[in-house]
């Protein structure tokens, strides 16, 4: 039988130090809403999120009050729009149409973000895919809740360097679009290379055409329970900490496995994957940079960032793996600048830089998350970027990403505010030397060599 | 309504245990198991209860635990047995 201190110690975990369920995301097929008429496509797209997801919020909420744990986000991801829209676009005004239909759609059903208007051109595009991509700036300013992908890589496919070049002027564009409101058309806007099928997490979740017709994934976080646990193990041994580190994640993903399964059998909608992640927000307590720093770091980007983080990923995998049946999506930890006041501390203290940054996201998910860098950042700047984003996941067999705001109007030093879950951001120095001449290259970038394994 | 845990935490007054006890009773919800301890004059209880003869619904009866704490000064929350479970056995 449980017992008064077991209660009181999830109890505090949930009150004190910000543990939650991130997100419920259901993720939906929207393949058979295809029609050669964009307007009946659009028709069937809100007619099935409707059939499918209109009780995803309702049932989100009476799960969170059942176990008393809050469920913060109830979102949706389609099929790649591009798959949907391929029969009925023509234009890309006929892709915003999509865009404008699903945030309606998430606002009548009252999820905060739609994932899946996106494009999966890891070898190249076709029309359809690239008329999306060109879409993408009037989609994200015409659109609220929309959130927009696009894959450019992989490691079985090499990079698309077209795409990779396309991507450089479509973040510079949609920034411009929505300069009048801190150019965050940007915060819903991800490049990401080997991306998985079954991600739940903004901005990058979409359902990948190898999943089923509907599927309920289940993100977890809790980097404030981590952290409160580390304060007890100060000084103590690098196993102790990893045991911690271990047991902690486990007990963590055990309430984001209740809450899946109670979602999928209530909803009637097969489980799919919990995502192991440590989802930091702008709330104080809910922070992965606190966590480096308990571990000791005067802050995230002095010497030693690397090992701590890849210590502190490995042990939340190894942990939550043996709490739940399927393990999937990106499952790591977060390093977003926006959404973690410890990391936006480290930018403004000087000890952390995009460079440090691109480092440590070879030993975690997801990537170059939520950075704010000089509105007069070229385009090519942001292709190189999300190139070497995309070459360090391509290399690595993991999932890389890259969510840059270059901010219209805005210096190094100056901040943004995008509000809510999106927190606000340090403008971050860019390199000031030029890599326009190897952006303008056409064409791809093979296979690396351990690719070929059959 | 089946397993449900319920914990009361807050300043220690007379009368905790007999109130919600009795508003349990009037329900019938039937108590497994009390445990209780008091550090620092803060009260901190757990009850496990058995709701399944209970004709009302989960969320009232939390709602009115809920009310009836702050009207002592309170923190009365009621949460299926479940996520203590798999939290804390494998």
């Amino acid at each position: 039988m449980i017992n008064l201190s077991e209660v009181i110690e999830t109890n505090k975990m949930i009150l004190e130090e910000n543990l939650d369920v991130r997100t419920i995301t259901m993720g939906v097929s929207l393949l058979d809403c295809t029609d050669a008429s964009l307007s009946r496509t659009c028709e069937n797209v809100s007619a099935k999120l409707k059939r499918l997801a209109g009780r995803l919020v309702k049932t989100g909420d009476e799960i969170g009050r059942e176990f008393g744990v809050p469920i913060v986000n109830k979102r949706i991801a389609v099929t790649p729009m591009s798959l949907v829209g391929a029969a009925c676009c023509r234009r890309p005004s006929d892709f915003v149409r999509l865009a404008k239909t699903l945030d309606r759609a998430a606002k009548s059903l009252g999820v905060n973000f739609i994932g899946g208007y996106s494009a999966v051109v890891s070898k190249g595009m076709t029309p359809a895919d690239e008329l999306l991509i060109r879409s993408i700036p009037a989609a994200m300013a015409a659109t609220e809740r929309v959130c927009s992908s696009v894959n450019v890589g992989s490691t079985k496919t090499g990079l698309d360097m077209d795409a990779v070049r396309l991507m450089g002027e479509i973040v510079k564009e949609t920034a411009e679009r929505t300069k009048d409101r801190g150019s965050i058309g940007c915060a819903k806007l991800v490049v990401l290379c080997n991306a998985p099928d079954d991600n739940p997490f903004m901005a990058g979740a979409f359902h990948g055409v190898t999943e089923g017709d509907a599927v309920i994934n289940v993100g977890v976080s809790g980097p404030g329970v981590v952290h409160a646990v580390l304060k007890e193990c100060r000084g103590a041994d690098f196993e102790t900490l990893c045991e911690t580190i271990k047991k902690t994640a486990f007990k963590i993903t055990r309430v984001g496995q209740l809450v899946a399964q109670e979602a999928s059998r209530r909803l009637g909608v097969p489980f799919g994957i919990i995502d192991l992640s440590l989802a930091p927000t702008p709330a104080v307590g809910d922070s992965v940079a606190d966590i480096l720093k308990e571990i000791g770091l005067e802050h995230p980007g002095a010497p030693g960032t690397t090992a701590a983080l890849a210590l502190l990923n490995d042990q939340v995998k190894k942990g939550g793996v043996m709490a739940s049946s399927y393990v999937g999506g990106l499952s790591g930890a977060f390093i977003p600048v926006s959404e973690d006041q410890g990391m936006i501390d480290a930018v403004n203290a000087g000890a952390l830089t995009i460079e440090k940054l691109e480092a440590m996201t070879c030993v975690c998910s997801v990537g170059l998350d939520m950075i704010a860098v000089p509105g007069d950042t070229s385009a090519a700047s942001i292709s190189g970027i999300i190139a070497d984003e995309a070459a360090i996941g391509m290399v690595n067999q993991k999932t890389t990403a890259v969510r840059i705001i270059p901010v219209a109007g805005r210096r190094v030093g100056d901040n943004v505010n995008f509000g809510g879950l999106l927190g606000h951001a340090p403008v971050m120095k860019v390199s000031k030397f030029s890599c326009e001449r190897m952006i303008a290259r056409k064409g791809r970038i093979p296979a690396p060599i351990h690719s070929f394994r059959n | 309504m089946k397993k449900v845990i319920i914990t009361v935490v807050g300043k220690d007054t007379v009368g905790i245990l007999a109130k919600t006890c009795t508003y349990l009773a009037k329900a019938n919800i039937n108590i497994l198991d009390i445990s209780q301890t008091v550090v620092s004059g803060y009260f901190n209880m757990m009850m496990i209860v058995d709701g399944a003869r209970c004709r009302k619904s989960f969320e009232d009866v939390a709602a009115e635990l809920g009310e009836l704490g702050l009207g002592m000064g309170l923190k009365i929350r009621c949460q299926k047995s479940e996520i203590f479970e798999k939290m804390h056995r494998v």
